[in-house]
């Protein structure tokens, strides 16, 4: 049984890790971006939900209303402003323009909000727990679980079923073939990037209520983002998903083990299925 | 009937190599122009030139009435320029349905069933409905010439490029696809049709131009210029009074 609730703990801790991964992964796939920056980005989010909170006194969930589409217009912004220039032939532009941002953006929070750790107030909903078949769940891991079941689904469901995901596709697959359909690239990554932050925003809201977080914690934030992403294969959203589950899983057992290994057996896990699959478990893309 | 197209003293080198140089014609509104000439003479540099993906070093494009040299290949497009690959490159992730309404939707800028509508008749047309859900990947090379034309279309050109479309298939397939293309001239597009395949060319263009080293050597009535001296002897390699 005490394996069974590790396995279902690691299963919705996982969540919250898809949630950390969708927005790299949408990126990548869209326009061939690594984003350094993504932890800190999600760590912005969860600032702006704190600032939403405790200005306006909105439920952190209600702040989400406000910091999503905050977050997106950023996101169309920082690609349109910034990311766009960097985009060519050569990987290192990017690499290091958005290195330089986390480096901005974690000095900016700092300047900001200072280094004290800070934390969501989400009342009741942290405490509660359901029964089933015995296991204690919490109410939030569940909520947050089901937001990445939801976010993976609604990026699926964007990508193949509506014309925005056929212009990604398109741009993705030829960008210079789908220049000439009429397609202005610039536009269809920033707007690609406004929904990677949208999400971003959701990532940032639940960890800052499950978790304490302060302007340093962005870096750990991607490396599991990260992992989801390369575990699950490139490209690939429910690779993305099934990325992030395997991972929480695996902290979940190794913390069973012995508490000081959480962190450590993730990271092991992610090496091993990159020493047996190289290209990940799912990918879309061929490295 | 109008100008549609006037390139106008159009020059463009990459380094020692003269892709164009001070090239200028015109094409009429509804007509077929075929363009011949060697390998490597800058036909397909001619059409990347007039989409906007190559930048001329001098000289002007005007497409419609308007100076079109400094704008983007997606402002181009919306403006009614399509053109068809040499290389077929389709999005081969997406099926061909999506292909052609990428263009429908992007570049002739139609929307929902209206966009759907006209991506079914052109797909008739072309002849690839009952290939409209197949992955663009798994198409046979006369499926993914007509997916280039089939995606020019369905951006509602008013200038349709094709890069020698007929290269590389068999009789029976080049024959079936030059009834397709008289079918599209026949409905009032503007065609610039860039073909070694000169039978195939001569069904359907009344007029030729030849282009060598990025220079306009010859320009007429197409039978005329297949049989004008400088062509058997710069185009064909054969010597003029051999």
């Amino acid at each position: 049984m005490d394996w069974l609730n590790a396995i279902v703990q690691g299963t919705l801790l996982g969540g919250l890790y898809v949630l950390f991964a969708a927005g790299l992964s949408l990126i990548f796939g869209v326009m061939r971006l690594v984003n350094i920056a993504h932890g800190d980005l999600i760590v912005l989010g969860a600032y702006l939900g704190l600032t939403v909170t405790t200005t306006v006194g909105l439920h952190p969930l209600a702040a989400l209303v406000i910091v999503v589409p905050a977050m997106g217009l950023i996101g169309y912004a920082l690609q349109r402003g910034l990311l766009n220039q960097t985009l060519g032939d050569d990987l290192l532009p990017p690499l290091l323009v958005t290195f330089g941002l986390s480096v901005i953006l974690q000095n900016g929070l700092l300047e900001l909000y200072t280094a004290d750790p800070q934390k969501m107030d989400a009342g009741a909903l942290e405490t509660a727990s359901v029964t089933v078949g015995g296991l204690t769940l919490g109410v939030l891991p569940l909520l947050t679980f089901g937001f990445a079941v939801a976010v993976i689904w609604g990026l699926q469901w964007t990508f193949y079923r509506t014309g925005l995901g056929r212009a990604f596709r398109a741009v993705s697959d030829n960008q210079d073939i789908a220049q000439l359909m009429g397609l202005n690239r610039r536009h269809i990554f920033g707007l690609a990037m406004a929904l990677a932050l949208a999400v971003t925003a959701i990532a940032g809201i639940l960890l800052g209520i499950r978790t304490s977080f302060d302007p340093s914690i962005g870096g750990g934030r991607l490396i599991f983002g990260f992992e989801a992403v390369i575990i699950g294969g490139l490209g690939n959203l429910w690779g993305t998903l099934a990325g992030g589950v395997i991972l929480g899983v695996a902290q979940t057992l190794g913390a069973k083990i012995d508490p000081g290994w959480q962190i450590l057996s993730g990271h092991l896990a992610f090496l091993i299925i990159l020493a047996i699959r190289p290209n990940g478990l799912f990918p879309r893309i061929a490295a | 009937m109008g100008t549609i197209l006037r390139l106008h003293d159009l020059s463009k080198a990459f380094g020692a190599v003269t892709v164009a140089d001070a090239l200028s014609y015109e094409v009429q509104e509804g007509e077929a122009l075929g363009v011949i000439g060697p390998n490597g003479a800058g036909k397909t540099s001619m059409f990347n030139l007039i989409t906007g993906t190559l930048r001329p070093s001098h000289g002007r494009v005007e497409f419609d009435g308007r100076d079109v040299t400094t704008m983007s290949p997606a402002r181009r497009s919306h403006a009614g320029i399509a053109r068809s690959f040499q290389v077929p490159q389709p999005f081969s992730g997406m099926t061909v349905f999506e292909n052609a309404m990428i263009a429908a939707t992007q570049s002739a800028g139609l929307y929902g069933h209206h966009a759907e509508r006209f991506c079914i008749e052109v797909l008739d047309q072309t002849e690839l409905l009952p290939k409209a859900n197949a992955q663009a990947a798994s198409l046979t090379l006369l499926e993914r010439k007509r997916l280039e034309m089939t995606r020019a279309l369905c951006a509602k050109p008013k200038l349709l490029l094709l890069d020698e479309i007929a290269g590389g298939l068999t009789e029976a397939e080049c024959s079936s696809l030059v009834q397709t293309i008289k079918s599209i001239h026949a409905g009032g597009v503007t065609i610039i049709w860039i073909e070694h395949v000169v039978h195939a060319l001569m069904a359907v263009v009344e007029r030729l131009i030849v282009i060598d080293f990025g220079k306009k050597i010859a320009e007429g009535e197409a039978r005329a210029v297949m049989e004008s001296p400088e062509v058997k002897e710069i185009y064909l390699g054969i010597e003029a009074d051999a």
